[in-house]
């Protein structure tokens, strides 16, 4: 069960003369929720943009390995490929929903590809001629579980930008499952979220997990990695300090002293010259 | 009384026309935000393939006048689709990501590519073409004025309508609709979910191109003469009606349409035919000052 998912090898990402992302290794393995964590500004973003093909990496390497052998170098794949073959999703600090669709709306459109191959690519639909009819009605059943399992059931039909704050952030997630993908990449899900709702974030995790989907996740609310990673990488300045299970992180000298910024020599804030 | 019905018809039937042709604007600006100036062209170039076409079909002698224009109908917004796509491809996709104007004077270019094309291949000479559904209904007589409602009119109506109707379902019914209005939205998100962005942004320029292309049927079939400019007066007003409506908003884009097309019928009809224009562009100002979004477009609002 637990080999390797994917592996980031040697990872640099330049920013002019800054390195944002200096020749990180890790790897992340099927079947469990990798954190990664570090101060303000370690590059964790950067890491996630370069993986979902929002940037193209300096040098270094990402590979995908699906459970049947197929592998794919992310950083060569232009994004839509990313969803779509190597089946990969991922969300934002900031909530992206298509705020004017429909809550169901917004969880059909991650459901394109298998739509739009059931209609023969639009042409065979307008004929009335396909297996859209079924394919749509696949796609809604689908989109419903999804609603039950983040308790959106009720507010299918409403503009997702009327959710509050926390159902939007739940909503995202199911929206980017609805890929079905094999990696999940979160960043900062727990942001803004109240305690309540931070709970509700985690048991959901927890059940994606179960379905067979692999998480990484980027995290500030330790309360949130340290109850569900199975593995925790921490980062600082770009560089990998720390790797582990949450108890090993925990322990780690180099972590505590990164968080507390003991010995911290040219504070640049990477995330702020990158976002 | 009359006349003022009368000029209502005849306002609905032009805004009908500018209404189809302000939508491609709009979806265009709405999916990747810059403004197609080559679109008006693709009006002209549909217009003058619905004329190749129906002197075509009558020199085979297809003389039944549904069959011709359904057919016509067909083959010119097939064909002004592949012109709107290669157009996009050519002009626009190698700029994609370039700094905002670039597009912006590609598509100036392309516009007058497309006039230069049509006035060399078929001539600068204003071609006419004879009515093909003459005749119509006398609704009503008030004092030797009568109310006339064209079968033409009444052709372009429905027409447009059912046109209409079927890009209504199509946006908001099918996947491809729903994978547009995402690409609208967040053209970035909509990729990481798997949307094939760049030919989402494609079958946006297609689909406006068959609309225009049906604008153009429609702009021949009412006036009965064509030439290599047309593009370019049709084609602002439509912008102008696609602005009127909010731009990005398609149902904005045909009612901005119809204003336009009232606007400009009735004040030719009650002050000046020489400053139709002018008024037209005047409402449009005052519109833009009181409603900067426009009368159905949505502010920009972010959310922190």
């Amino acid at each position: 069960m637990a080999d390797e998912l994917l592996e980031v090898t040697d990872l640099t990402m330049r920013f002019g003369g800054l390195r944002a992302v200096d020749a990180l290794s890790f790897v992340a393995r099927r079947g469990e929720i990798t954190a990664v964590i570090g101060p303000n500004g370690a590059g964790k973003t950067t890491v996630f943009n370069c993986i979902t093909g929002f940037y193209r990496p300096t040098g270094g390497g990402v590979l995908l390995t699906h459970a049947d052998g197929a592998r794919f170098a992310l950083q060569r794949l232009p994004g839509h490929r990313i969803a779509r073959r190597a089946r990969v999703a991922r969300t934002f600090q900031n909530i992206r929903l298509f705020a004017g669709m429909t809550v169901l709306e917004n969880l059909l459109v991650a459901q394109h590809n298998t739509l739009m191959a059931a209609t023969g690519f639009g042409i065979l639909a307008v004929l009335g001629l396909s297996r859209y009819p079924v394919a749509e009605r696949q796609a809604i059943e689908r989109a419903r579980e999804w609603l039950d399992a983040i308790g959106l059931t009720e507010r299918a039909d409403d503009p997702a930008g009327a959710l509050p704050y926390g159902a939007q952030r739940r909503l995202e997630i199911a929206r980017a499952m609805c890929i079905d993908p094999v990696l999940l990449c979160l960043d900062e899900p727990a942001a803004g979220l109240n305690p309540r709702e931070s709970d509700e974030l985690n048991r959901l995790l927890l059940r994606i997990r179960a379905d067979g989907c692999s998480i990484l996740l980027i995290e500030h609310d330790m309360g949130v990695v340290m109850r569900i990673s199975d593995h925790i990488i921490v980062l600082d300045h770009g560089r990998k300090i720390s790797d582990g299970t949450p108890e090993q992180v925990r322990a780690d000298p180099h972590v505590i002293a990164a968080y507390l910024g003991e010995g911290d020599e040219d504070e640049v804030p990477a995330e702020e010259v990158v976002a | 009384m009359a006349y003022a019905l009368q000029q209502l018809i005849n306002g609905v039937t032009l805004g009908m026309i500018y209404g189809l042709i302000a939508v491609g604007y709009t979806m265009v600006y709405g999916i990747i935000g810059m403004i197609n100036f080559a679109h008006g062209d693709i009006f002209m170039v549909g217009a003058f393939l619905s004329m190749i076409s129906l002197l075509g079909l009558a020199a085979f002698g297809i003389t039944s006048v549904p069959l011709a224009l359904a057919l016509t109908l067909i083959f010119a917004a097939a064909i002004a689709s592949l012109y709107g796509w290669t157009v996009e491809r050519l002009a626009y996709r190698p700029l994609r990501g370039s700094f905002r104007l670039a597009p912006l004077i590609s598509a100036i270019g392309m516009s007058i590519v497309l006039q230069t094309f049509v006035q060399v291949s078929q001539g600068a000479r204003v071609k006419p073409m004879e009515a093909l559904l003459p005749g119509g209904v006398q609704l009503m007589d008030q004092g030797g004025f009568a109310v006339q409602l064209s079968w033409m009119q009444v052709a372009i109506v429905i027409t447009t309508l059912v046109v209409l109707a079927v890009f209504t379902w199509l946006v908001t019914r099918t996947s491809l609709g729903r994978s547009m209005r995402a690409c609208e939205q967040d053209l970035k998100m909509a990729g990481l979910l798997g949307i094939d962005t760049d030919r989402t942004i494609s079958l946006t320029f297609v689909i406006g191109a068959a609309l225009a292309a049906v604008a153009g049927l429609m702009f021949l079939l009412y006036y009965g003469v064509i030439d290599f400019y047309i593009g370019f007066v049709a084609g602002v007003k439509a912008f102008t009606a696609a602005v009127l409506g909010g731009i990005g908003s398609l149902p904005g884009a045909v009612i901005g349409g119809l204003l336009i097309g009232l606007i400009e019928v009735f004040w030719s009809a009650y002050f000046s035919v020489q400053y139709k224009d002018v008024a037209a562009f005047s409402i449009l100002v005052i519109v833009l000052i009181f409603m900067p979004t426009g009368i159905l477009g949505r502010a920009d609002v972010e959310k922190v």
